[in-house]
């Protein structure tokens, strides 16, 4: 089949079904089912230790997590039998909660292979220097990354913030079809939360989506969730509402705890 | 039979027709070299020192020599295909251990600035030579006794007092033979008082197939204030061995600094001495090695403070891939004498394959209360996190794993001073990960 056709052809943007994930012997989720449609805003909330950055590892395909049960899908296609470059081409993208340094790697050549193979993936030239400077431009602007920084080796020496904003640029780079968010709110100032969740919602469309995980009500106020899931132990034991986090944030975790 | 009575009955055999190819000043320490390496057998794998790596095994396979100088035709052509048009390096050749200059180095060489065949600068300015010839590199080390027993040639390098080069000298060793041979030679520089010389020693294979055995030992002095720089970088092929001793002697006010890299090879030991002899030097050394298949690469380094107020500073960085055996032997010796010494060492390595083995061996004399100095040897594997956190933005797999080991490469390569050089290297290293590099092409000229 095409790929336009399979985009076109397929309801839902994610599909993930009794998954379960473990490392080393420890299972971690236990049983997790979620949909999420194009243009939809999902939030995952849970206390620490649930399993949630579990989740997001385990979609972007961290070979550290084995795959158990169940499956995922993207758009119609296996998520669980691509590599995780794979996934990143057919367009699924992870912000970390925790960005890696890389020393010695600096943020251009780092953007341009990241670019240029997904070029190569879909039958396409490499990109011309001065296009993809052009481009680096335009998407710096988007979370406010200081040029400086291109220069510099991935992430090192950046401060908390900027490695945040540095995880948005880089998804405005690649376009991806789901974003999945995970803490990027975690360590920013209000000005910093400000300007990256600006940014996040600069690149809302009506074609893609994101998940949003976060602990606090805080970031909610600028992304607006279309759906509220709660994580706990491996399993999403509650779903709702934008109001579900409100309540969350007013009652906090344990009535959930002492409920499932 | 055992190796080096090999080369000791190669030599008995041979006596008049190897002193007759070379000059009465190299002739002249056969004797002292023989007697010493009568009494001595060459190190075995476990020795002291030689952890990994038996040099006498490296010596096993009967090499000839080409002691009667049977001129080997070297095609320069076929040798600077890969040249770069308009470059105005200053370039000499060693074809196995014969110097060959070219025609624009003896046209572009500054007044004060000597680069000619050992043996035959031996014969016109004996006194200058035996300055140093012998004197620097010790006999107890078996391997220069064997060079000194066997050597007919190699390259002289004069730089009077207060000649700055203003361009890095290349001496490019070629091997050319259709037969398995070995060639000893020497190369002895003389760095004048507030001199300056940039030395880049390439070796380069025209017949990569054939065994071949390197023997290779550097005497250099660093006059007082003078600043010496030596890169020596192996691109050559699976059947070449190398063993390789460097003995620098600096002076007061002195700079040195050693890069050992290693991109292609076989086996290769490189062994480094620098005595700081004089007050206020400073010795760098720095060495790369990127091993796969299975390349062997041994560095070891002795740096021997013996006056106040110098510094050393080392960085060596490995990344062994498949089944290639990596070893560093580090050792820092402070004496009585030299106060306020600071000297640093790190060895840090990469094992990108679970067959690939590291052996390293940091170690620190100190007789001396006022000192700084540190040394510390890390072994690991490629960071898993940044190659997913690569593969998460849709960097393939390899492309991941070469782009992490070049990075690893960065600080070592930073502290090459030669621009043009740093360049080089850094594109030398990325075809080397990337699997393309071939055996010629550090060769090409640097402006
Ligand atoms: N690399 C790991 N090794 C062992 N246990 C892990 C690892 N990563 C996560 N875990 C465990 O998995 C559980 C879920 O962690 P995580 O997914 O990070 O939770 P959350 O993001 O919801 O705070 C925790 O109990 C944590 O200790
Ligand atoms: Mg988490």
């Amino acid at each position: 089949m095409n790929y336009e056709l399979r985009i076109m052809n397929c309801t839902n943007l994610l599909d993930v079904r009794n998954l379960h994930a473990s490392i080393g012997e420890k299972e971690i989720l236990k049983g997790i089912n979620l949909t999420i449609r194009r243009g939809e805003v999902h939030a995952i909330m849970g206390p620490n230790g649930s399993g949630k950055s579990t989740l997001s590892s385990v979609l972007a395909g961290n070979p550290a997590f084995t795959v158990t049960e169940g499956s995922a899908s993207l758009h119609g296609i296996d998520l669980l039998a691509l590599s995780p470059e794979d996934r990143s081409h057919e367009g699924l993208f992870l912000s970390f909660q925790y960005p890696v340094e890389i020393p010695g790697v600096s943020m251009v050549n780092f953007m341009r292979a990241a670019v240029n193979a997904k070029r190569k993936y879909f039958n396409e030239p490499p990109m011309s220097a001065t296009d993809f400077l052009k481009m680096m431009r335009q998407k710096r602007a988007v979370v406010e990354l200081d040029n400086k920084l291109a220069s510099r080796s991935v992430n090192e020496g950046f401060s908390g913030g900027e490695k945040k904003r540095n995880e948005i640029f880089q998804m405005a780079v690649l376009e991806p079809q789901l974003s999945i968010l995970d803490e990027t709110d975690s360590g920013l100032d209000i000005d910093a939360l400000r300007i990256v969740s600006q940014g996040v919602n600069t690149l809302k469309t009506s074609e893609n989506a994101t998940i949003v995980i976060t602990h606090y009500q805080r970031l909610l106020d600028y992304i607006k969730p279309d759906f509220v899931h709660v994580l706990y132990k491996g399993r999403i034991v509650m779903t709702g509402g934008p109001e579900l986090a409100l309540e969350l944030e007013e009652r906090g975790y344990d009535w959930i705890k002492e409920n499932s | 039979m055992n190796p080096l009575n090999q080369y000791i009955e190669l030599y008995n055999a041979n006596r008049e027709v190897i002193d007759a190819g070379s000059a009465p000043l190299l002739n002249a320490l056969r004797p002292a070299a023989l007697e010493v390496l009568l009494g001595n057998s060459l190190p075995v794998k476990g020795d002291e020192g030689y952890e990994v790596t038996s040099v006498d095994g490296m010596l096993a396979p009967d090499y000839g020599l080409n002691v009667a100088r049977i001129d080997i035709p070297v095609d320069i052509a076929e040798t600077f295909r890969c040249d770069v048009p308009n470059m105005s390096s200053l370039m000499g050749i060693v074809a196995n251990d014969k110097f060959v200059p070219t025609k624009s180095l003896l046209r572009n060489l500054p007044e004060g600035v000597t680069v000619m065949s050992l043996a035959e600068a031996a014969t016109r300015f004996p006194d200058r030579v035996a300055r140093f010839y012998g004197k620097i590199a010790p006999l107890d080390n078996p391997v220069v006794a064997l060079d000194t027993l066997l050597v007919q040639d190699g390259v002289y390098i004069h730089i009077a007092d207060r000649v700055r080069l203003d361009r890095p000298l290349q001496i490019v060793n070629i091997f050319q033979s259709m037969v398995p041979m070995m060639a000893a030679r020497r190369i002895l520089v003389d760095v004048g008082e507030n001199a300056d010389l940039r030395l880049l020693l390439c070796d380069h294979s025209n017949n990569p197939d054939t065994d071949y055995l390197a023997l290779q030992v550097i005497e250099a002095h660093v006059g007082e204030r003078g600043h010496l720089e030596i890169y020596d970088i192996e691109a050559s092929t699976a059947a070449t061995r190398r063993l390789s001793c460097t003995y620098v002697c600096q002076e007061s006010g002195s700079e040195f600094l050693g890069n050992a890299t290693t991109l292609l090879n076989g086996v290769t030991r490189n062994e480094y001495t620098i005595d700081l002899r004089g007050e206020r030097c400073s010795a760098g050394l720095y060495g790369m090695a990127i091993g796969s298949a299975s390349q062997h690469i041994d560095n070891s380094s002795v740096i021997n403070h013996r006056a106040s107020r110098s510094a050393s500073n080392q960085l060596f960085r490995y990344v062994l891939d498949d089944e290639a055996q990596g070893a560093f032997g580090g050792l820092i010796e402070v004496f009585p004498e030299a106060q306020f010494t600071e000297a640093f060492q790190t060895n840090n390595n990469i094992l990108a394959s679970a067959s690939a083995q590291m052996h390293a061996k940091p170690q620190l004399i100190i007789n001396n209360d006022d000192v700084k100095c540190s040394h510390g040897a890390t072994t690991g594997q490629l960071n898993h996190e940044a190659l997913f956190y690569m593969r998460s933005r849709g960097i393939p797999y390899d492309e991941a794993r070469t782009m992490l080991m070049q990075a690893f490469m960065v600080d070592v390569i930073n502290t090459v001073s030669v621009e043009a050089l740093r360049d080089r290297l850094r594109h030398l290293v990325e075809k080397r990960f990337a699997g393309t590099l071939g055996s010629c092409e550090s060769c090409r000229k640097l402006q």
